[in-house]
């Protein structure tokens, strides 16, 4: 297992032109060609501002511009969940590689994950396009925490992605019911919501066993929010981050070390 | 010097996953299997102990039936599969050529699906820069390389991944039936290619259908049975044993189907219901229904065709002489009778047809039980399926037993020439035409 994981490094070329052809060969034959990338987050953002802005108006003044508070959440989120959408079902569609060319299996679903890292990225376009538009910057000596989070959030994802891509394969039906897994898990973590609102305080303990909790605070708490810690910062969430960091290290092992095990298999049952 | 590929007692099983409509994750849970669910339930031998090895620089041909495991060998060798006991030790850069352009992507141009093709198969950016005009030029796709890979012809899509393929330069090629792909002149090039590899004392491991390629290309072939290696060794000599029991297979299914179809034809219900359209049918000669009808006067109890040893056979080689013998017998004396032969082939062409009466034997009496022999000194007829009438009836027609096309047998031939018959025949040319041997 531990030269497999090694030898990822070695296909690190591989994974590089696979990502460029995914993003390539995404919007190939649209009008909009690329820009679809910063235009699907701003539809999004369109669409959830409007239902929170006039249909359900937002009242938590915390939460002032919504708009810049929601897409700080939004934004990963949907990199994760288009993630593990896309990679659960990676080794299936790739099934043609899988079984005649002597491929690592598990380029593919890191290859799901790492494009849309790059989607997300650009995303962040978009925000900084609102954050100006509101005038509401975040504090910048929080910045630099940003790639920390984005490392975790990768990590955290990365396994995700290798435990779900594996058991799809045996299990078809892991794709129909990650849909739904995933709206129940948006609607449970404080993305379109403020995580203080004392209806979501009566149950924080449970809201802290949602590892994307500890991601959507840290995202808002240094995109969003300004100083409320004593130390001045408003990261005050940065030891639970750094936990969920350890957390996910052992997590992707674990769901490597699972998909390491299967990988004879997929030949056979792709 | 240690071979180029070896494989030692390979035994590779395939599983079939518990009961496919079983194992979804729902009644894995409900009912606690997932562990076992994802242990195998029916398992299936593609290799059964086979151990070989090429010496670098050699040609191995590997031929066999379908599902015999030559491509479950090649992917062993390669690495895509690992073998369930044995193990397998290859040398070098192994290239295999068993889906061309698996990795293409049909919305990127050909050129991008070139630079990731060739990271596949672990060449660097910078080498398939280096042989990018020689890989579109083999391709024979200057032209198109820069229109996206969905536009393309199945042979233009084929014929890329051939090229990408063949120019990572490998130490080990292995060819898995690609040879169809292209036409003529892309199938000679392909073959240009495999010598120039040969003679840069490179290691190829060939799968193919194609008898003669392996005769001519390989320096040896092995042949695989039911996942089990069956002979190794002079090519010539394996492809003949390989010949021998293709065709001791193909008799035992001709028989089989042969007593199928006697079967049916006795089968009282259906003659019973068939006896009036029969009628009908007998009329007319040309209809090719297979059936068996007649007065019963005079009955054919048995056909059976022999072979030059005067054995039983359904397998005839091209000149070699062939019997029919109808086994026939009449239960009340009959004075008035013809026999009668039709050879068809397998678009229902009468090849041949005749019977007593056209060759002008006069019948006088016959009675009990009785042989017919009717011999071909020399079955010149080409390589196909071909299908016996035999009948025995009055001078005016009237059947007492007509069998339609319920015999087969098959003629096989060396050379592939075409048509139906074969005359003897030789070809004479002036001193200066010249030719060579074919190699």
């Amino acid at each position: 297992m531990w030269s497999n994981l090694a030898s990822l490094a070695r296909h690190r070329p591989l994974i590089q032109s696979l990502v460029a052809r995914e993003l390539k060969a995404r919007y190939r034959g649209s009008v909009l060609g690329f820009f679809w990338s910063f235009v699907n987050p701003l539809m999004l953002l369109t669409i959830y501002t409007f239902v929170f802005a006039k249909i359900l108006p937002n009242t938590t003044p915390e939460t002032s511009p919504y708009p810049v508070f929601m897409f700080s959440g939004l934004l990963p989120w949907t990199w994760l969940s288009s993630s593990l959408l896309e990679a659960s079902g990676s080794l299936i569609s790739g099934g043609n590689l899988i079984k005649k060319v002597l491929f690592p299996a598990e380029v593919l679903p890191i290859v799901s994950v790492l494009s849309n890292l790059v989607h997300f990225l650009l995303g962040l376009v978009i925000l900084a396009a609102f954050m100006i538009w509101f005038q509401h910057f975040p504090d910048w000596n929080d910045l630099a925490w940003f790639p920390v989070i984005v490392m975790v959030q990768l990590v955290f994802t990365l396994g995700l992605a290798l435990l779900l891509a594996a058991l799809t394969v045996h299990f078809r039906d892991i794709r129909e019911l990650l849909g739904n897994l995933l709206t129940f898990w948006f609607f449970a973590t404080p993305i379109i919501y403020y995580y203080k609102m004392d209806t979501v305080q009566d149950f924080l303990w449970l809201f802290k066993l949602n590892p994307f909790f500890h991601l959507a605070v840290s995202y808002q708490e240094i995109l969003f929010f300004h100083g409320e810690t004593p130390t001045g910062s408003s990261f005050g969430h940065m030891w639970s981050l750094l936990a969920l960091g350890g957390a996910s290290i052992v997590l992707f092992v674990v769901c490597y070390w699972v998909f390491d095990r299967l990988r004879d298999s997929f030949a056979e049952a792709v | 010097m240690t071979p180029a590929i070896e494989l030692h007692e390979v035994t590779k099983i395939y599983r079939r996953y518990g009961g496919r409509q079983f194992s979804t994750l729902k009644s894995a849970l409900l009912h606690r299997s997932i562990l076992r669910d994802l242990k195998p339930s029916e398992t299936f031998p593609a290799l059964r102990g086979v151990s070989f090895a090429v010496p670098r620089g050699q040609t191995l041909g590997v031929i066999g039936r379908n599902g015999s495991g030559k491509s479950t060998a090649l992917k062993v060798v390669a690495g895509i599969t690992k073998p369930t006991s044995g193990w397998v030790r290859v040398q070098g850069r192994i290239s295999a050529l068993i889906e061309l352009g698996a990795g293409f992507h049909p919305e990127i141009s050909g050129r991008e699906n070139v630079f990731i093709n060739g990271i596949m198969l672990g060449l660097t950016r910078r080498q398939i820069e280096q042989r990018f005009d020689e890989i579109v030029e083999f391709a024979e796709l200057t032209q198109f390389i820069d229109a996206p890979v969905k536009t393309y012809s199945s042979g233009m899509y084929m014929r890329l991944g051939f090229a990408v393929a063949i120019h990572v330069d490998p130490d080990v090629l292995l060819v898995d039936e690609v040879l169809a792909v292209g036409d003529e002149g892309f199938t000679h090039k392909c073959l240009d290619k495999f010598a120039e590899f040969k003679r840069r004392n490179k290691t190829i491991l060939l799968v193919t259908h194609s008898l003669g390629l392996v005769e001519r290309f390989c320096d040896e072939a092995l042949w695989l049975d039911h996942g089990e290696r069956k002979h190794l060794g002079d090519p010539k000599r394996v492809i003949g044993a390989y010949m021998t029991d293709v065709e001791r297979q193909e008799e035992q299914l001709l028989t089989a189907d042969e007593a199928k179809t006697l079967r049916d034809v006795d089968n009282p219900t259906r003659s019973q219901a068939q006896t009036i359209d029969d009628q009908a049918a007998a009329k007319d000669m040309t209809q090719l229904t297979e059936g068996r009808w007649g007065s019963g006067g005079v009955e054919i109890r048995e056909v059976t065709l022999l072979g030059d040893q005067r054995q039983v056979t359904h397998i005839f080689h091209t000149g070699e002489p062939i019997t029919v013998k109808l086994a026939v017998s009449a239960a009340d004396p009959v004075t008035d009778f013809v026999f009668g032969i039709g050879i068809f082939n397998a678009e229902g062409l009468c090849v041949y047809g005749t019977n007593t009466d056209i060759e002008e034997y006069q019948s006088d009496r016959f009675a009990g039980d009785a042989d017919v022999m009717f011999h071909i000194e020399a079955l010149d007829l080409v390589e196909g399926t071909y299908k016996l009438d035999v009948a025995v009836h009055k001078r005016d027609g009237a059947p007492y037993d007509y069998h339609r096309l319920l015999y087969t047998f098959r003629v096989k031939s060396r050379l592939k020439d075409v048509g139906i018959y074969r005359p003897r025949h030789r070809w004479e040319f002036s001193p200066t035409v010249k030719f060579r041997l074919k190699a």
